[in-house]
């Protein structure tokens, strides 16, 4: 029998029983859409880490206080050390010569009020660098004055959201904001940007570093970001770094580099393996459509006993009979997979077009895997009815017993 | 072209095996026409699927153009039916989603025959039965007598040598069975084998070889009354 006559065959069995194929299209349809679809968010996460990652240029290193330790356990985003790192560490490592800025920073939260109106905000005490190395730029005014890397200035930089519920669309350049205890004359509004690496760059105050020192009583910085010089070597700075903390702290190594590479990795990582994990578990329903063809076959098998009587007397032995029915199961699934591609195809082309912030997209390996799993879970379940289809005796069959 | 030879067939009925064939031996020439008659449950109709080879004997040999059947694998038993063989049945059994001609055509298709060398045969074995105006009608618009016309035009679009038909007339009227029956006797008058089995005497009594069985048995065979018709039981 050939391919065509048995596709034919079995197409004729489809139009005759139209509601069944239509369910079981639908089924499969279904699964390869959930299966798609959700690895598409999984994937889509990992794209719109990696662009926030990208977002800050490639060439930051971040130092954190305290030390890494290397018994397991969470990473240490907020290290704890008994020895602070200060700004006159930050001030010695800018003068490695493949760094090209250093940002030194110490966060907060305050209060910052105009009037009556006011604001519990976080403010990052730091230098003009903080502009460079996290590509902040001003809509108005200016950014922190080069005097502002040594003095406690009272000046500070808002974001665009905290100035709008600040002075609303009025004039806030040149005017005095109280943040804390201390009053500070606004400089500049930054652009606005959304968030950045979970930081709501809107709703935020720059102030001098010196000024932070003071206003939360403390040297320690929370942390110091350091963007390298273009060609500059990775390794090699880091341990120019380790190695001038080590002449500072009296031979205590006792802070933590994270490169952007690094976390960037970690963050791939653990979204990879989320989206795998989606992914098996929206290809449980591909086995559920499995078993509801498995389910239909079976009735079917047993509503066409007649017929099948009649082919085997017509001349087709089992294997014949056993590949027409796993024949009509690929069929199926490949038709229900086909219309479940291109459905997700078209749902990610449009919410890319309606929603580009967040950039889903299918991973290569989605579809494949997503028409492989109806594949096999199609072919799996059909065995048994098509091995009973085979295993029917023609002379009963034909008498529709059996 | 047919020897079967001490052939014992039972069924396990329940609790009790019913014996359906007891050491039945029948020898068969190219171009016969038999009718084989007799109670329900005699055994003519496991006799019938048993020369189809749609069941296997327990013991006794039967060969086919002196092919030795019984120890065949089920795949090559399958393609003898599907060259030699045509089946006629009762209650027709075509199919209702297809088209006269392809209900037709379904025994080349399973053989694997190209779609248009089987249009052409199917088409001229439908007028060889007076329906080539049917082609494209399905099942549910023919009568009764046209289907069993459609069903002998699939049951011999192989070129068979033998034809078996199982109560050919049996859900007809007169008239119908009247045509049927004369569509069979012309392809028996042009050299197919032709075996009929049936309740009906006036049908049987056509035939120029008549068998009659009992109880599993062959009791008598018009054309051998030197051979015994089964070997002695007593």
């Amino acid at each position: 029998m050939h391919l065509p006559d048995q596709i034919r065959f079995n197409w004729q069995i489809f139009i005759r029983h139209r509601v069944r194929t239509g369910l079981l299209l639908l089924a499969v349809g279904l699964g390869v859409v959930s299966v798609i679809l959700l690895t598409s968010l999984g994937e889509g996460a990992r794209r719109y880490v990696d662009r926030e990652f990208s977002a800050l240029g490639n060439q930051l290193l971040i130092v954190l206080p305290g030390r890494k330790e290397t018994t397991g356990g969470s990473p240490p985003i907020y290290g704890t050390a008994p020895r602070d790192l200060t700004l006159e560490d930050a001030q010695a490592l800018s003068r490695i010569p493949s760094i090209k800025a250093v940002a030194p920073i110490i966060a907060g939260t305050v209060s910052v009020s105009v009037g009556s109106l006011s604001r519990e905000v976080i403010v990052l005490g730091s230098t003009p660098e903080i502009f460079q190395v996290r590509q902040l730029e001003v809509a108005q005014g200016k950014i922190l004055p080069d005097r502002t890397r040594t003095d406690a200035m009272a000046v500070c930089v808002l974001g665009s959201k905290l100035k709008q519920e600040l002075f609303g669309h009025g004039r806030a350049i040149g005017e005095w904001v109280r943040a804390g205890d201390r009053r500070m004359r606004v400089i500049g509004v930054l652009v606005e940007r959304g968030e950045s690496l979970g930081l709501d760059l809107r709703d935020m105050i720059i102030v001098p570093v010196r000024t932070a020192e003071q206003m939360f009583n403390t040297p320690g910085l929370f942390r110091v970001l350091i963007e390298l010089a273009g060609n500059a070597d990775f390794s090699r700075t880091e341990a120019k770094i380790m190695e001038i903390i080590r002449e500072r702290h009296e031979g205590d190594e006792d802070v933590t580099i994270i490169s952007q590479d690094s976390m960037l990795a970690a963050f791939d990582n653990i979204l990879t393996t989320l989206t795998l994990a989606i992914a098996a578990i929206a290809a449980i329903s591909l086995v559920v459509a499995g078993i509801l063809i498995m389910n239909l076959s079976l009735i079917s098998v047993s509503q066409r006993k007649r017929e099948i009587g009649l082919l085997k007397a017509l001349g087709a032995s089992s294997s014949q009979v056993r590949q027409l029915f796993l024949g009509e199961s690929l069929m199926l699934v490949s038709m229900g997979s086909l219309a479940g591609v291109i459905f997700s195809w078209a749902v990610v082309m449009v919410v890319a077009r309606l929603w580009p912030v967040f950039p889903l997209a299918a991973p290569w390996w989605s579809i494949p895997a997503a028409v492989g799993t109806a594949l096999i879970s199609g072919l799996v379940f059909s065995l048994l009815p098509a091995r009973r289809a085979a295993a029917l005796d023609p002379v009963l069959a034909l008498r529709g017993e059996a | 072209m047919i020897e079967l030879c001490d052939v014992n067939k039972t069924y396990q009925v329940g609790e009790s095996p019913l014996r359906a064939l007891r050491d039945v031996s029948l020898s068969v020439q190219k171009g016969e026409y038999l009718s084989v008659m007799g109670p329900s449950g005699s055994g003519k109709s496991t006799l019938l699927n048993m020369l189809g080879l749609l069941d296997r004997p327990d013991s006794g040999s039967y060969l086919l153009n002196g092919e030795k059947t019984e120890t065949l694998p089920e795949e090559q038993r399958a393609k003898l039916r599907g060259e030699h063989i045509g089946f006629i049945f009762q209650s027709f059994h075509l199919i209702n989603r297809l088209t006269t001609l392809e209900n037709i055509e379904l025994p080349m298709m399973l053989a694997g025959v190209a779609l248009k060398a089987r249009r052409k045969v199917a088409m001229a074995v439908l007028s060889q039965v007076g329906l080539a105006d049917w082609a494209q009608h399905r099942p549910n618009q023919l009568s009764g007598g046209q289907l069993q016309r459609v069903a002998i035009a699939r049951a011999i679009v192989m070129k068979p040598r033998i034809l078996l038909a199982d109560e050919p007339t049996g859900n007809l009227d007169q008239a119908s069975g009247q045509e049927v029956i004369e569509v069979l006797e012309n392809l028996n008058r042009e050299g197919i084998t032709l075996m009929i089995v049936t309740h009906d005497h006036n049908l049987g009594r056509r035939a120029k070889r008549q068998i009659r069985m009992v109880d599993g048995m062959i009791e008598t065979d018009s054309s051998t009354e030197h051979a015994p018709a089964r070997s002695d039981t007593l």
